[in-house]
């Protein structure tokens, strides 16, 4: 059994941990609401994108560009996990690699190959061990204090390289998209070659709309379109994976405070007995000693 | 009074304007070209320059693009900005910055596509850069 002081001690250490966590539960709080107004702004130019893509594919005459249709093949498949810079926001990023690596099981078992890319600090120290060999490129965006677009034109450029060089077929994404603060949804993303149909049933309605003119022609746009497009999708994935995260932190954070006051309830109560305990012996010893003169 | 439409600005990071407009100049790629009610549908590239929008009551404001995407349907005007602010807020050392990466572009391209290409680009990004003060 501890001691009297022991326990104070116990009881104080919990206390500054509670402080801690609860500083940072705040923290998450504030910055979530930052990280879902960004995600929010950037959704406009994301479904007018995919609206005004899907206008466009359709008047393509042939292939498009291979970044579009692939290559025409699915041998080699790139795996891009998302995850967050730090840790201490429960299993947000465990769930975000998961996903990844029951996709990578699959494809294996198919006879694929599968690279990684991996994003965020926690996606290398997650993968490093076991996958360290399939991770062929690393970001992290540690100095970054706010996601913009720069960061997206990075990584998209980077990604665009290895599909140009011919390092992979099919580029799919892994980032939580952001359900409310409670519930975050690991979700996979395929965006080389691009999955247009998200954007082909708002296509329908305006579908009777008259002829479009190009300038210059369609398969020119198209060129510069496509690389635009993944680099929305790319930003689209990260704002909603920023917001996630610091969703997933306000929540581990929030039931860690609760974990600390439960606990010092705990070890007051212990401390108060063992306290009352003490008296009472001291009681008797003094009764009893005065009894016996 | 001239019919007004739905004019929508945005970037990547968020919606800029969206409201009723009687005019807008975009400076295509092809050219600059005035965008005005029930105009035909089109679709084109926009270089860097200045988007110049006559609001409802005859007021303009005008605006920098740093390239982009137009598209003109039934429903008006989206112009899918790469980078946009009000003209007179533009960080001109920032674009000249980019004017001089362009040069650098030009001068270390090898092959004469990515030259001419790279010329392309710094072309449009001093020609936009006449067109504002300071």
């Amino acid at each position: 059994m501890a001691s009297l002081k022991d326990l104070r001690n116990r009881i104080a250490s919990v206390k500054s941990t509670q402080k801690i966590t609860k500083a940072m539960q705040m923290v998450a709080a504030a910055k979530l609401r930052r990280a879902e107004e960004a995600a929010a702004a950037a959704r406009p130019y994301a479904d007018r994108m995919a609206s005004v893509l899907a206008n466009i594919a359709g008047a393509v005459e042939g292939d498009g560009p291979p970044l579009m249709v692939g290559t025409g093949k699915d041998d080699v498949h790139l795996l891009v996990v998302f995850t967050a810079e730090r840790g201490l926001c429960g299993g947000f990023n465990a769930s975000i690699v998961k996903l990844a690596r029951q996709r990578q099981r699959e494809l294996e078992g198919q006879g694929k190959t599968v690279k990684f890319l991996a994003v965020g600090k926690k996606a290398w120290d997650l993968m490093r061990r076991d996958l360290s060999d399939k991770v062929v490129e690393r970001v992290d965006f540690r100095e970054v204090k706010q996601i913009g677009f720069d960061e997206a034109d990075q990584l998209g450029e980077m990604i665009m390289q290895l599909f140009d060089k011919g390092e992979f077929d099919v580029c799919t994404i892994f980032y939580s998209a952001f359900q409310n603060v409670i519930t975050q949804v690991p979700t996979a993303q395929q965006i080389i070659p691009a999955d247009l149909s998200g954007g082909e049933d708002e296509s329908d309605e305006g579908s009777n709309a008259a002829v479009y003119e190009y300038e210059p022609e369609p398969g020119a746009i198209l060129d510069a379109l496509i690389p635009r497009n993944i680099k929305v999708q790319l930003l689209h994935a990260m704002l909603e994976n920023a917001a996630s995260e610091q969703g997933a932190r306000m929540t581990a954070m929030d039931n860690a405070t609760r974990n600390a006051g439960d606990m010092i309830d705990k070890l007051s109560i212990s401390y108060n007995r063992q306290r009352q305990a003490q008296i009472t012996t001291e009681l008797v010893e003094i009764i009893s000693g005065a009894e016996a003169l | 009074m001239a019919d007004s439409f739905q004019f929508e600005l945005v970037s990547p990071e968020k919606l800029l304007m969206s409201e009723a407009v009687t005019a807008v100049s975009v400076p295509g790629s092809e050219g600059f070209f005035t965008v005005m009610a029930s105009h035909a549908p089109v679709m084109t590239t926009v270089k860097p320059g200045i988007v110049i929008v006559t609001k409802e009551g005859g007021t303009e404001e005008k605006i920098f693009v740093r390239g982009g995407f137009a598209d003109v349907n039934e429903k008006g005007l989206t112009l899918l900005a790469e980078q946009a602010e009000p003209a007179d807020q533009v960080d001109i050392a920032a674009l000249e910055q980019s004017i001089k990466d362009a040069e650098e572009d030009v001068s270390d391209a090898s092959d004469p596509e990515e030259k001419a290409k790279a010329q392309h680009a710094l072309d449009q990004l001093r020609e936009a850069r006449a067109g504002l003060p300071g």
